[in-house]
């Protein structure tokens, strides 16, 4: 039996993710928990998250969710999600402001030209306005071989829905790049961590395959 | 521009049947809720919306089990709208598999939910719905009020003020209808679209009238909507997913195909 927990620290819907595993795992078992020995004792973590990140990371740190991936992530399997992805970085704009868990080197920035202003302001290179959220199907091009593309053609489209998006420092592998006024990291993986900004559990064929593979990924690349 | 403009499937259902009024009266039988969905997401809806018009408890639980049944079949986004009056109801339906939940007549009464709903669950999960209505006279500049009771009551609501305060109050998008288009297949008000699409910074998913495929590229292109939504033009089969996503794409709108 294969079993998969997923991280609940009280933020946003779980269940999307948690059917859509049961969904495309055989002998699967998923469990939706925030307790640290059944995260530990699992094969695999998935990471996710949706809201905002100054209470997601207030929960994370209060729960002591912090410490769990921290130590997941040297052992098993972990897919980051949307905010999980997030909040592995360094520091997010959001909120004036958060610091992450800097797991990963990397910042977490607003969709938009002008940095200062309270309500976001994005536009293409033509001048074309872009609306904030990041709300849609876009393409993700694939930058690596990784294990969890396989099966997916590159450039296929996948469900995004944010106002912030996570700008990689220079030491880290991106192993997705998507555009939306500015390009973006829309996936990297790091040892046995792959994060996605995207919504796999929404992604319909490409987004199932993704969570397919990650449930029989051994966590190298 | 790489990201795609959407095309929304909309349920409207009673009582756990998928139904389809005109003007928000005359109500016809389209079928099972979940076996729709399950085909429209098949034929590459980029996602579903799902409206529950039953207004008894007992409806209401029915509509769980719907919401329930179809998050666990269909694996794009799903909004669920009709009947959301407080936190507890946003949270019944996130728990139910639905990925955004919309607001229409409760946000009017209650601006406030909007406020705390978007502050407890995230922007990305609140959508509010607002039924908008031509009130300006033959000759003034156009101008549309907020109604509310599926239409009925008028609020004295300006629908652009109405539109940029909820996304003030952290709506992460809006779905617009047009009551004088509603339900006719006369195509969308474009205006009444384009004009709350450039009075707001989040998506707008353009309502009520779509009869034809060409109604569909009008809401993007002169609409200046995010995504358009239709329910009847898919339900009785004159068209279906594909045609329409094919048909858009074709006259120069990004498209998932």
């Amino acid at each position: 039996m294969n079993k998969v927990a997923v991280i609940d620290y009280g933020m946003g819907n779980l269940h999307s993710v948690a059917k859509a595993l049961e969904h495309v795992g055989k002998n699967t078992q998923v469990i939706v928990t925030s307790d640290a020995k059944t995260i530990l004792s699992a094969d695999r973590v998935i990471f996710p998250g949706v809201g905002a990140i100054r209470d997601c990371m207030a929960e994370i740190r209060r729960l002591g969710v912090d410490e769990i991936v921290q130590e997941a992530m040297q052992s098993k399997p972990l897919l980051a999600i949307c905010v999980g992805m997030q909040a592995l970085m360094e520091r997010s704009e959001e909120n004036n402001g958060v610091d992450c868990l800097g797991l990963a080197k990397g910042q977490v920035k607003l969709f938009a030209n002008d940095a200062s202003g309270a309500k976001p302001i994005l536009r293409e290179q033509d001048g074309e306005l872009l609306k904030v959220p990041h709300m849609g199907w876009n393409i993700v091009e694939q930058c690596d071989q990784h294990p969890l593309w396989a099966g997916i053609e590159n450039n296929t489209r996948f469900y995004f829905v944010h106002s912030y998006y996570i700008s990689l420092g220079a030491e880290e592998k991106a192993s997705g790049v998507s555009h939306y006024g500015v390009d973006f990291t829309a996936a990297f993986s790091k040892g046995n961590v792959f994060a996605v900004q995207f919504h796999p559990e929404k992604s319909q064929h490409g987004g199932l395959q993704l969570l397919s593979n990650f449930l029989t990924w051994d966590g190298a690349n | 521009m790489a990201l795609a403009k959407r095309i929304i499937p909309c349920l409207d259902c009673e009582k756990g049947r998928v139904v389809k009024g005109v003007k928000f009266l005359d109500i016809r039988d389209a079928g099972d809720p979940v076996e729709i969905a399950k085909r429209y997401c098949d034929a590459g809806a980029d996602e579903i919306t799902f409206l529950d018009i039953t207004a008894s408890h007992e409806g209401r639980e029915t509509t769980v089990h719907t919401v329930e049944a179809i998050a666990g079949q269909v694996f794009i986004p799903l909004t669920v709208g009709g009947g959301i009056r407080t936190i507890e109801d946003i949270r019944t339906m996130l728990n139910a598999g639905a990925d955004k939940v919309a607001i229409n007549t409760a946000a009017v009464f209650n601006p406030q939910l909007v406020r705390e709903a978007s502050a407890r669950f995230g922007s990305q999960c609140i959508v509010v719905a607002m039924d908008a209505k031509k009130v300006s006279a033959e000759g003034e500049s156009d101008r549309w009020e907020i109604f509310t009771h599926g239409g009925r009551k008028p609020t004295g609501i300006d629908a652009i003020e109405w539109a940029q305060r909820m996304v003030e109050y952290g709506a992460g998008e809006i779905l617009l209808t047009s009551m004088d288009k509603d339900g006719t297949k006369s195509g969308f008000d474009l205006a009444l679209n384009r004009a709350i699409s450039n009075a707001v910074s989040v998506p707008i998913i353009a309502s009520g009238g779509v009869g034809n495929l060409q109604d569909l590229v009008d809401g993007v292109v002169e609409g200046h909507a995010d995504a358009v939504l239709a329910a009847s033009i898919f339900h009785f089969g004159e068209f279906t997913i594909q045609q329409a996503k094919q048909y858009m794409a074709e006259k120069g709108i990004t498209m998932r195909l």
